[in-house]
C-alpha cells in the first residue's frame, strides 16, 4: 500500500497503459516471473474497449464476437487473477529515462508525485485523435466540435448526448460507428464528408452504420467553415477536387447542426517515449523496435496502438503479449547480449508503414506487420534480401485500413543479409 | 409474387463484391457477382431476412453513467428499432452483473438483451 507522495516503488517490469496492450503485457510478464506495475492513467482498466460498445472484438483471438468491454472484461480478470502484478490507477506517467541499470519513471497521481525504478519497461499508452487544429478548419471555437471518440466516451461511458443534429466529418471506423450510435440514441445525423475520393471506414461498417440508418456519404467534400458563437450553430460544407483535395469555390453548401464530429485519423501516443529520447519512425508515428518490439533504448518495449495504429485488438493483445514476456525476460536475464548486427526492414514498393523496422535476433520468428498504400486484389507480399526472394505471401485482397500480418520463419530471416526490403503488388507483376 | 434482383454489397472481406440476388416468391433463385462461398451465403441471407446484433445503453436509478448491453443474438432488421425502444424504456437497479439478462424475448424476437459490463464501474 502506499501511504503518501514522494515514494520509489520498485518492480522488475513497469507497464504504462492498461488499455488491451497493457493488460496483456502485465499478465504475460507475471506469468514469466516477473514481479509488475501496471500503471493507468484513467480510473478504469480497459482502456478505449470500455467507450466500445458495439461487437466485433475477439472473434480472432476468442473465436466469437464480443462488444469491447466484455474483451476488455476478460483481459480484467486475467490481470486480477494473476500473481505478482500491481495495478495503480490514476497515475500519469510525466517522464521516463534511463538511470545507470535501470530506468526511472515519474508520474503524477492524486497523491502527488510518485517514482518507479524498473529493470525494463512496457510503454502502452494507446494512440490520440487527430484534432480540428490538425486539420485546420476555420471559424470561431462554439462548443459542439470534438473528436469521434470523445464523444463516443461522453455517450457511452458518461451517458450524455454529445447532440442531437449531427455532421461528421470522415469516414474512418470510428466516424462510421459514432454514426449509427448516435441515430441510434435519438439523435439525427444529417452525413459524413469524406475528403478522399474513396471511404476509410470498413466496407461492413459503411453498409451496417451508414445504408442501415440512411445515413449519405458524401465523398470529395470537407468542412470548410465552423459556424456559431456559444454553440456551433452550422457548418460550412464544401467539394474539393479529387485530385487536389483543394476545396471548390462555389460549391459551398450550409447546414445547420448542433454537433460535429471529427474522425479524421489516429496518431501513436508517444509523449512518454520522447521523454526518453526514444527514437520515432515518421512512418508510423511510434517508435522503432527490433523483433522483440524493443525501442533505442535498451530494457523499453513497446505494443498495441502506440507501436502502430491497429485495426483489431485481437492483434494488439498479441503483441502486448509478445512484448510483456520479452521485457520480463529482460529483468530477469543477468546479463544481456549485445545486439550489434542489425538488419533493417524497408517499406519497399507500396508499403506505407512496416514493424519491426529492424532485426536484432534471427534466431526466433519474427512478427511482420505492414500497410499497404494502396488497393492490391490477388496480392503479393513480397520479401526480398540482396536481391533474392526470402519469402512472398499471396493474399486475395490488401487495403490500406486492414493491417497485414506475415510470420517469418527464422530460416527465412537467416537467408538475408543486410536488408529486408518488404513490397505489396498485384502478382504477376515482376515475376 | 414476381421476381426482384437486390443489389446487396458484400460485406464479408474488403473486396466488398456488389451481388445481384434474385428472389422469386421469398426464395432466392440465384447469386451473381461473389467471387467466393461465403459471398453467396451472405447475400442469401441479407437479400431474404438480414440480421444485426444491437448494441446498446441501459440507465441506472440514481446514476448518469449507462450499462452497455446487447443481444445475446442477432434480431431481424426490421425490429432493430423496437428492440432499441423497449432498451431505452428499461431502468436497471444497481448491481446488475456483466452477462445479467436485462430483457427477455426483447420485441418479440426470441433473443435476450445482456450487460456488457458490470454495474459497479469496470469492475
Amino acid at each position: 500500500m502506499i501511504a503518501s507522495a514522494n515514494q520509489t516503488l520498485t518492480c522488475d517490469v513497469l507497464v504504462i497503459g492498461a488499455g488491451a496492450a497493457g493488460c496483456a503485457a502485465a499478465t504475460s510478464a507475471a506469468r514469466a516471473g516477473a514481479s509488475v506495475i501496471l500503471a493507468e492513467r484513467g480510473e478504469f482498466l480497459g482502456g478505449i474497449l470500455q467507450q466500445c460498445i458495439h461487437n466485433g472484438f475477439g472473434l480472432h483471438r476468442f473465436g466469437e464476437e464480443l462488444t469491447g468491454p466484455e474483451y476488455a472484461g476478460r483481459d480484467i480478470v486475467e490481470v486480477n487473477r494473476t500473481s505478482g502484478i500491481d495495478v495503480h490507477l490514476g497515475w500519469i506517467a510525466l517522464s521516463l529515462e534511463r538511470d545507470g541499470d535501470s530506468l526511472a519513471a515519474t508520474f503524477a497521481c492524486t497523491l502527488g508525485i510518485m517514482h518507479v525504478r524498473a529493470a525494463s519497461v512496457v510503454l502502452a499508452c494507446g494512440c490520440r485523435e487527430r484534432t480540428r487544429s490538425q486539420v485546420g478548419i476555420a471559424g470561431g471555437r462554439p462548443a459542439g466540435v470534438m473528436c469521434a471518440g470523445t464523444a463516443q466516451r461522453l455517450i457511452n461511458v458518461e451517458g450524455a448526448l454529445v447532440g442531437r443534429r449531427v455532421v461528421i466529418l470522415g469516414s474512418g471506423d470510428i466516424g462510421l460507428i459514432m454514426a449509427r450510435r448516435m441515430t441510434w440514441e435519438g439523435a439525427k445525423v444529417l452525413c459524413v464528408c469524406e475528403l478522399m475520393d474513396q471511404p476509410g471506414g470498413l466496407r461492413r461498417n459503411i453498409v451496417q452504420c451508414l445504408e442501415d440508418n440512411d445515413i449519405p456519404l458524401y465523398l470529395s467534400r470537407t468542412v470548410t467553415r465552423v459556424i456559431g458563437r456559444e454553440r456551433l450553430e452550422a457548418v460550412e460544407l464544401t467539394d474539393v477536387d479529387p485530385a487536389t483535395r483543394k476545396p471548390i469555390p462555389g460549391t459551398e453548401q450550409v447546414v445547420e447542426c448542433d454537433a460535429l464530429l471529427l474522425s479524421v485519423g489516429l496518431v501513436p501516443e508517444t509523449t512518454v517515449a520522447l521523454t526518453a529520447g526514444i527514437q520515432i519512425d515518421p512512418a508510423t508515428g511510434g517508435p522503432a523496435v527490433d523483433e522483440s518490439l524493443q525501442t533505442s533504448v535498451p530494457g523499453v518495449f513497446v505494443a498495441g496502438n502506440e507501436l502502430h495504429v491497429h485495426d483489431l485488438a485481437d492483434y494488439v493483445s498479441e503483441e502486448g503479449a509478445l512484448a510483456g514476456e520479452r521485457a520480463a525476460s529482460w529483468a530477469l536475464a543477468s546479463d544481456h547480449v549485445d545486439k550489434s548486427v542489425f538488419m533493417r526492414v524497408i517499406a519497399g514498393e507500396n508499403v506505407g508503414s512496416i514493424t519491426p523496422q529492424h532485426i536484432g535476433d534471427a534466431t526466433g520468428e519474427v512478427v511482420v506487420r505492414l500497410r499497404s498504400r494502396t488497393r492490391v486484389e490477388d496480392a503479393v507480399i513480397r520479401f526480398e534480401s540482396a536481391g533474392t526472394t526470402i519469402r512472398s505471401v499471396r493474399r486475395r485482397i490488401v487495403v490500406p485500413s486492414e493491417m497485414q500480418t506475415v510470420r517469418l520463419k527464422p530460416d527465412e530471416v537467416q537467408k538475408a543479409t543486410g536488408e529486408i526490403v518488404v513490397s505489396v503488388v498485384a502478382r504477376g507483376e515482376g515475376e | 409474387m414476381a421476381q426482384e434482383i437486390r443489389d446487396i454489397t458484400c460485406v464479408q472481406c474488403p473486396m466488398g463484391c456488389q451481388l445481384k440476388v434474385t428472389i422469386d416468391d421469398g426464395e432466392v433463385v440465384s447469386v451473381e457477382g461473389n467471387t467466393c462461398p461465403r459471398g453467396r451465403t451472405y447475400g442469401e441471407r441479407e437479400a431474404t431476412c438480414p440480421e444485426r446484433v444491437v448494441t446498446s445503453l441501459v440507465s441506472v436509478a440514481g446514476d448518469s453513467r449507462p450499462v452497455p448491453c446487447k443481444t445475446v443474438a442477432a434480431v431481424p432488421k426490421e425490429l432493430v428499432e423496437q428492440v432499441l425502444i423497449e432498451i431505452k424504456n428499461t431502468r436497471l437497479e444497481p448491481g446488475v452483473r456483466v452477462g445479467d439478462v436485462l430483457i427477455r424475448d426483447v420485441a418479440g424476437t426470441g433473443v435476450d438483451v445482456i450487460a456488457t459490463r458490470g454495474y459497479v464501474p469496470f469492475k
